[in-house]
């Protein structure tokens, strides 16, 4: 058994029995959804489906559609695709990185985390596919022997990184998830009667796989899981350093700085954890998981928000002064521009957001708080998609000619498909709280009598 | 004589941990343990030996890093060599270091693909397979010791109930 110090807080709250953590992590998927559910269901879905007949008439007209110009040939697609991929950053750090550093606090914390990766990944992997005009031939991008003759893909363009590392990061991730859902699909297919829930039972009795949690079969549940852990550890590093080389490795000024990998990197953990504690403030309560997502987890996410959102501060700070000491003037521009021309605005929103408002967390009486911990999460959300909207259109749109100057604007569509993203990721996070263990339990049960309150107050 | 299967069920893993540790050394052999969550410990406690998967994914991942230099080897340097920004593209190692990111996402996804399905089909798992545990309870909250009697059954039970089974069930062969 591990040991806890004894100061430190209880991770679960309530005096949980093995029973009751089956009780309460079963409740959703066995229970009806209630009114709040159905309210978000429904709008997801409509912003879903709008977002559908967007993607439909893009597909159809072409990327015309969107509000770009010759000078701005990038921009909502690709902020929203990195925005994205972002959000589906904190997820496998969670599961993986936490795993290795064996924090316990994960545990409660990373289906969820994890879902909102896969869910996040497959919005962001929605853009570019979008993006190439003629999605029916996406599989291109892969290195396929075609009757082309030899039309290979080009291994030294970072776009080709990025449809590898993408891929492998999405498709690792669900392994990863799925490997851990085993066992708390087994949990339901028990709990649940063939008289009384027969589909149900053959669904939970399909999808855990005939898993019995036999001792052999939990030791090498461990050490797949251990193993999954320090594999997907630098993959999420790769990912997003990847992302960042889509632009690092064009010379653009704005763009081609030496700093966007560890930058980008951060930047997305930084917005992983927002959207994580976004969405687990909500499902706490929707679901009643309130014993299990604490504040003190809440509080740890804050910490690691205040970190990563000061390393962000210092890159963005690091970044004007780098552009000052290159002597380079279309770089000392990019950024003068950036900071004090038409778009100052999405410059100080982003500067905001990301910078100032996450050192309210240096108050514990703010980390420790679910509203304003909200509040802030939302605050960040907005960032960092700014962020990428900064980096991106006010890179692009004063380029070297001063005759193609330009500004952007989104069209309709570009809003439209943007918000249908929203809506599918809240589609897909909503059915998943209802069909899905939100919490590991098995994982969860093996620190309940180390870190569960009945045995803290026993001290 | 006929073979008994016996079932002690237990409710707490620190119970089990001990109880597990002295029925083996009476020298009784527990056939199998089923539990809810992982016990760590147990396997050491049962005697079972050390898995293999890791090992299995580093082979994985060396077949994954060898197949993507491969594949980009006959791809960039001998089917179509390009000139890409005046990129060195004659020799595979002059251009290897537009290569590695791809090389690392190949390993990586051999490495954990391969290995979880390893892991399934070492464990009997697959979609749609049935449980084979004797007590539905077991992925809820408690944990189960099935030892195969042969002889004295009454034995075997009264150490189970020392070592703190709550619960014993029975199933002649």
């Amino acid at each position: 058994m591990q040991k806890e110090a004894e100061i430190r807080d209880p991770l679960i709250l309530g005096n949980k029995s093995f029973h009751d953590i089956t009780k309460d992590i079963s409740k959703p998927v066995e229970g009806k959804a209630n009114k709040y559910w159905w309210i978000l269901f429904s709008l997801s879905m409509v912003l879903f489906i709008w977002g559908v007949l967007c993607m439909a008439y893009t597909i159809g007209t072409g990327i015309g559609a969107w509000g770009l110009n010759k000078t701005v040939n990038w921009a909502w697609d690709i902020t929203n695709f990195v925005w994205w991929i972002g959000i589906g950053h904190a997820g496998t750090l969670i599961s993986a990185v936490l795993l290795l550093f064996r924090q316990k606090w994960r545990m409660s914390i990373n289906r969820s985390a994890e879902a909102m990766t896969i869910f996040g990944v497959a919005q962001a992997a929605l853009f570019p596919l979008i993006h190439m005009g003629r999605p029916w031939l996406a599989y291109y991008v892969f290195p396929i022997p075609n009757q082309f003759g030899s039309l290979w893909v080009n291994f030294n363009s970072p776009l080709l990184w990025d449809v590898f590392a993408i891929s492998t990061y999405f498709s690792v991730s669900v392994v990863f998830w799925y490997i851990g859902l085993i066992p708390d699909f087994a949990m339901l297919r028990d709990r649940m009667s063939a008289k009384t829930a027969p589909m149900k039972k053959q669904l939970y009795s399909f999808l855990s796989f005939g898993w019995s949690g036999k001792a052999k079969h939990w030791q090498r549940f461990e050490e797949v899981s251990l193993v999954l852990a320090g594999l997907a550890t630098p993959l999420v590093f790769s990912v997003h350093s990847i992302v960042s080389m889509d632009f690092a490795t064009s010379v653009i000024p704005g763009w081609h700085t030496t700093i966007f990998p560890p930058y980008f990197v951060l930047g997305a953990l930084f917005s992983g954890f927002a959207m994580v504690e976004t969405l687990l403030i909500i499902m706490r309560k929707v679901v009643n998981m309130e014993a299990y997502i604490t504040i003190k987890h809440i509080e740890y996410m804050n910490i690691i928000i205040l970190l990563t959102g000061s390393l962000v501060g210092t890159a963005y700070i690091t970044e004007l002064f780098m552009s000052w000491y290159s002597g380079v003037e279309f770089e000392q521009y990019a950024f003068l521009n950036r900071a004090t021309g038409p778009y100052w605005w999405a410059y100080a929103i982003m500067m905001t957001c990301n910078v100032l408002t996450p050192q309210l967390y240096w108050f514990s009486s703010i980390r420790k708080s679910f509203v304003a911990t909200f509040i802030l999460s939302i605050f960040v959300n907005i960032g960092m998609w700014f962020e990428r909207f900064v980096i991106i259109v006010t890179s692009l749109h004063r380029d070297f000619l001063p005759s193609s100057w330009t500004m952007f604007s989104p069209s309709f569509i570009d809003i439209g498909i943007y918000l249908g993203t929203i809506g599918f990721f809240f589609v897909l996070f909503l059915l998943y709280a209802r069909t899905f263990p939100v919490i590991a339990q098995a994982e969860l049960k093996s620190i309940v009598k180390s870190s569960g309150s009945e045995y803290k107050n026993k001290k | 004589m006929s073979k008994n299967t016996l079932y002690g069920i237990f409710d707490c893993e620190l119970v089990l941990l001990a109880a597990v540790k002295e029925i083996r050394a009476n020298k009784i052999e527990i056939k199998e343990v089923y539990s809810p969550f992982p016990v760590h410990g147990l396997d050491k406690a049962l005697g079972l030996k050390e898995t293999r998967m890791a090992i299995t994914a580093f082979i994985y991942g060396c077949i994954g890093l060898s197949l993507a230099a491969l594949m980009i080897y006959n791809i960039m340097i001998i089917d179509w060599p390009q000139n890409i920004g005046g990129k060195p593209n004659f020799t595979f190692y002059h251009n290897m270091p537009a290569f590695i990111p791809i090389m690392f996402e190949c390993t990586v996804l051999f490495a954990a693909h391969l290995m979880s399905i390893t892991y399934l089909i070492r464990n009997g798992l697959y979609p749609g397979g049935e449980s084979d545990s004797p007590d539905a309870r077991t992925t809820d909250d408690k944990f189960l010791m099935e030892i195969e009697v042969e002889g004295n059954v009454a034995d075997v039970k009264a150490m189970l109930t020392k070592t703190g089974a709550t619960e014993i069930n029975e199933k002649d062969a």
